[in-house]
């Protein structure tokens, strides 16, 4: 392979020596082009790796905001220990320093023959290779009665922003005696544990501030990620503060009624709230979907089918989806997920160009989860991938241990990783 | 054991039938590629901007010997024992290699 990989090096070799021949200059543009749809782990990333692996690429990333809010340490903010600018993010040092153009506007259609992307100012892009990082859509309406009106009152605070501050400012202006509903999705969905970190960081608030009140938990399955170390961290944390119901005890929720405050569940139970948190069912972003990069059919019907090896789009030749939005086989959708797909791809679109050969892929996830500020969890796993999918390494990766030695000195330590872990994946991607 | 032959097993595969649909067929991951997996928790080029250990300026025999200890659980760890799990030696020295010499 690596004597392939020199021949075709050679033959580039060769091309460039014989670069006066005029017809060979203009066979190809002077700068590749890349477009990158979204400015979110994904998008950003891949923008800021595709500048470092090669600076003649043109790289225009298309993203609306002016700055990102993470859904990462989104549920602190809830939880009262961390602020909205603790986790916001700017676009400054991935333009002044890395050289990405950065337009602000949204793309509104993708032309896949014409190798173009129209953004919603009017202005159309062409592209060697596009890179669609666009996250999730919310599914208004896949609950009935929770649409996006319904939003302002239920709020679902699975994209951050100005539904992580209503989140917070209710459950602040509850009564000290409330309950606190939330409506878990069945997979996938984006975030695997987010929900039940969300759940303990508003029973740490509610502990400290309304030890009264009650938080239910209505699950639409009957397991979720790192379960067990989660159900042990509630029952010494919160005792008798939380209740989760999953889906073969009624968790599943079929309506909302926002006049109302209250949550249906499958066989009819009601269930009041002073604060409902409802975390609707997801689909890819409105971009991918309405460029037919989204499966219409199947279990995994609203995400985007891609090649394991490179997340190229199987229904679209140069356009790679990432992150949340793209079916990745065992990878989960989390924001550690898509920057770790952002780089190989990078890396391999500046492969491409050159005429070098691919390389098999490695991607990483490393998340860490939150019961209590001094009390951390995590998964991590190494992924390659096969022509039947991406897969993780079996005998690697996993959750913490269920009981380790010395427990609080380990949970205490791998809280203060989790703050390294955002430091780091952060600047990695905006930061200096 | 048993852990360590799987995961080389998978590794083997993943790198060996690296053959797509279409019919391309994939090198095998470089040093630059496998060190990528680091950067998310270590920091760009190993300068950690917070609690975990930065990696940049550290030798290559330092980072090799470390890696394999915590692959065969001869080091105390909370994560990296996990991670080091889903490498070949291989990778290791690659891995070990390329970022005692290109990170700064």
């Amino acid at each position: 392979m690596s004597r392939k990989g020199l021949t075709r090096r050679g033959l580039a070799g060769a091309i460039l020596a014989a670069a006066p021949v005029a017809s060979m200059v203009s066979a190809q543009p002077a700068r590749r082009r890349v477009v990158v749809i979204g400015g979110g782990f994904g998008g950003a990333a891949a923008a800021r790796h595709l500048r470092l692996a090669d600076p003649s690429i043109d790289v225009t990333m298309i993203e609306p905001k002016a700055e990102f809010q993470t859904c990462p340490f989104s549920n602190y903010v809830l939880a009262g220990f961390k602020t909205m600018a603790d986790i916001t993010h700017g676009y400054g040092t991935l333009t002044a320093r890395h050289g990405v153009t950065h337009v602000r506007d949204m793309a509104a259609a993708i032309d896949p023959a014409a190798k173009t992307v129209r953004l919603a100012g009017g202005q159309t892009l062409g592209y060697d290779k596009l890179v669609v990082s666009p996250g999730i859509d919310l599914r208004w309406g896949a609950i009935p009665g929770y649409d996006e009106a319904a939003s302002a009152v239920m709020p679902h605070a699975w994209q951050a922003g100005p539904q992580t501050i209503l989140l917070r400012s209710q459950l602040e202006a509850m009564p000290d005696d409330g309950v606190v509903v939330l409506s878990i999705p069945g997979n996938p969905f984006r975030c695997p544990p987010g929900p039940y970190e969300r759940i303990s960081m508003i029973a740490h608030y509610l502990k400290a501030k309304k030890p009264r009140a009650k938080i239910i938990a209505l699950d639409a399955k009957d397991a979720f990620s790192k379960q067990g170390l989660f159900q042990d961290a509630w029952k010494e944390l919160y005792p008798n503060m939380i209740e989760w119901v999953p889906l073969g005890q009624d968790g599943r929720v079929v309506q909302v009624i926002p006049g109302e405050m209250t949550l249906v569940t499958e066989f009819g139970q009601r269930h009041r709230a002073h604060v409902a948190n409802v975390i609707p069912p997801q689909m890819a972003g409105k971009i991918a979907r309405d460029a037919g990069l989204a499966a219409t059919e199947g279990s995994l019907a609203g995400w985007c089918p891609v090649d394991p090896f490179t997340f190229e789009s199987t229904r679209a030749k140069d356009i790679h989806v990432i992150g949340d939005a793209a079916i990745a086989g065992a990878m989960p959708k989390s924001g550690f997920a898509a920057s770790s797909q952002a780089k190989f791809v990078a890396r391999a679109i500046a492969a491409s160009f050159a005429g070098h050969p691919a390389e098999a892929p490695v991607y990483a996830n490393t998340c860490y989860s939150l019961a209590a500020p001094d009390y951390g969890i995590s998964v991590a796993d190494i992924f390659r991938a096969t022509p039947g999918g991406i897969v993780a390494v079996q005998g690697a990766g996993g959750v913490s241990p269920r009981t380790p030695a010395n427990a609080p000195q380990f949970r205490d330590q791998e809280a203060h990783y989790a703050e390294g872990w955002y430091a780091s994946a952060t600047r990695e991607i905006w930061g200096s | 054991m048993t852990a360590s032959f799987t995961a080389t097993i998978c590794v083997a595969l993943a790198t060996m039938l690296a053959a797509t649909a279409s019919g391309q067929t994939f090198a095998p991951p470089s040093g630059a590629t496998l060190a990528a997996t680091c950067t998310g928790c270590h920091g760009p080029n190993g300068q950690s901007a917070g609690a975990i250990p930065a990696l940049n300026g550290r030798t290559e025999a330092d980072l090799l010997q470390a890696m394999l200890d915590f692959k065969n659980d001869r080091r105390p760890a909370t994560m990296m024992n996990r991670h080091a799990k889903g490498f070949s030696d291989e990778e290791i020295a690659a891995m070990a290699r390329e970022i005692a010499t290109n990170w700064r």
